[in-house]
């Protein structure tokens, strides 16, 4: 019986070491970040002996989340009337908010089909599936969509479009070929052996996507949190965003 | 209730009644041959039958997924001869909901079926009735409760299932959602008075699914 005693005992001290020396972060991050963000994390978990606990998922998933009252630190999207929203509410910390990354968007067909070469390619027959972004939730959907209205293309398009529940599964739905194309954001593409990206829409005819970062009002471990938040501004941390591709904006919290 | 909603019901409906038609035939015979003949290895078909009851409805999905997609097995010979596609459509709706409600149906009718006392079918064959006349005539009439049942849990089933639906057939508003994919859709995107309007239809189709299964089991 003392025996066990002593073993719980230290179990219990070695637990309360181990959460008093170490917090955990948890970033709410749009699911475009995963890897660059987990990469990074990685980096900084080797320093700062803090840990970083994600939940990625599209930018809208994540903020109806946050609105429910699950518990986080960091809210990072993929689109700013994401964090609009969520600082209308007010639960974002005023002031730690700030647009820290752009992206583009580009069209992947599967690395077999070879028949898309521009936008208004889409409206071909032989293409039946499009796999874009759930167009509330998912901001790569919602870019995709403005940019096909903008186009005009949209109507033509609109019964061929297959909305996935975050950008991760339109890569997914078209590395399977089981649509004939997609709209994913060019880190994306990137990562991936099995789609081709068959066009890149230039900046100028996209709408502008940017990535923005904010402390959550009810983040239970602020303090840690506002560190991971400063060296996301790092050079180490932006080389690896560059890295995957991602536009880091030099000048903030312009909005 | 907008026209929308209407037609997001009535699809599910349809939706729900074909992947009947689909498990009829199918359960019929699987439940008879499990119910009557003895062979080898049925333990093994028993299994696999019952398996989308088991297997979480994201599993049985994904495997209908990798079966029948474009470079699954079954999708691409669909696709290369008939340039027919199932996955994304919504005959990948009919065929995942009627996967995940065929062991209901089964279990249901196989126990009916067994119920039935097998000398009104001997007596028949003596007076010269073939297997077919026995089974439409004898074995069918006399488990007609049981196939009711187990016709409304299938049903009830099929109007309720979520994750194998959204794996092979998406979510597709007017061509592959579903009512229970439009709740979690709603949800999503922060519609929780629309949520709550189709979850109040589904309850109101569940209920008279249930009363009217009741009220038939009571009837003799």
């Amino acid at each position: 019986m003392k025996a066990i005693r002593h073993i719980v005992v230290t179990i219990i001290l070695m637990l309360a070491a181990t959460v008093s020396q170490a917090a955990q972060v948890t970033v709410f991050a749009a699911a475009s970040l995963t890897d660059s963000l987990k990469q990074i994390a990685a980096d900084y978990e080797k320093t700062s002996g803090d840990k970083i606990v994600f939940n990625f998922a599209a930018s809208g998933t994540l903020s109806r989340q946050i609105e429910a009252g699950t518990p986080a630190d960091i809210f990072f999207a993929a689109d700013e009337t994401k964090a609009d929203a969520l600082e209308k509410k007010g639960l974002l910390v005023s002031g730690t908010r700030k647009s820290v990354l752009g992206n583009s968007l580009v069209i992947v067909t599967p690395t077999d089909l070879a028949m898309i070469h521009s936008p208004a390619d889409l409206t071909n027959a032989a293409i039946q599936h499009l796999a874009i972004g759930e167009v509330k939730t998912v901001p790569c959907g919602t870019y995709a969509k403005a940019y096909l209205e903008k186009l005009q293309l949209w109507p033509a398009i609109e019964n061929k479009v297959v909305p996935c529940e975050s950008v991760r599964a339109v890569l997914a739905a078209v590395e399977s070929g089981n649509v004939d194309a997609g709209f994913v954001y060019k880190t994306d593409a990137a990562i991936s052996k099995k789609v081709k990206v068959a066009y890149e829409v230039p900046a100028a005819d996209a709408p502008k996507i940017s990535y923005p970062l904010a402390l959550l009002k009810d983040a239970p471990q602020p303090d840690a949190a506002k560190k991971f938040i400063t060296y996301l501004d790092s050079d180490a941390a932006t080389a690896v965003f560059r890295k995957f591709g991602f536009i880091v904006l030099s000048s903030p919290p312009t909005k | 209730m907008s026209g929308a909603e209407w037609q997001l019901v009535g699809f599910s409906l349809r939706m729900a009644l074909a992947s009947l038609l689909l498990i009829l035939p199918v359960g019929l015979a699987l439940a008879w041959w499990l119910a009557r003949k003895d062979w080898h290895g049925k333990a093994l078909v028993e299994t696999l039958v019952s398996l989308p009851l088991v297997l979480p409805p994201v599993v049985t999905g994904l495997v209908l997924l990798q079966l029948f997609g474009r470079r699954g097995p079954v999708g691409s010979w669909l696709h290369h001869t008939f340039n027919y596609d199932v996955v994304f459509t919504w005959r990948a709706v009919v065929l995942a909901l009627a996967t995940m409600s065929l062991p209901l149906f089964v279990r249901a009718v196989r126990t009916a079926i067994e119920e039935v006392d097998i000398k009104f079918e001997q007596l028949a064959r003596t007076l010269g009735a073939g297997e077919w006349r026995v089974f439409f005539t004898i074995t069918l009439p006399l488990a007609k409760r049981g196939v009711l049942a187990g016709t409304l849990l299938a049903f009830a089933r099929a109007l309720g299932e979520f994750g194998a639906t959204i794996m092979v057939a998406g979510n597709i508003p007017g061509r592959t959602t579903t009512l229970p994919v439009a709740i979690y859709q709603a949800v999503e995107n922060g519609e929780d008075a629309h949520a709550w309007k189709l979850a109040g239809v589904s309850a109101v189709i569940a209920f008279a699914a249930v009363f009217i299964s009741e009220k038939l089991q009571r009837r003799k």
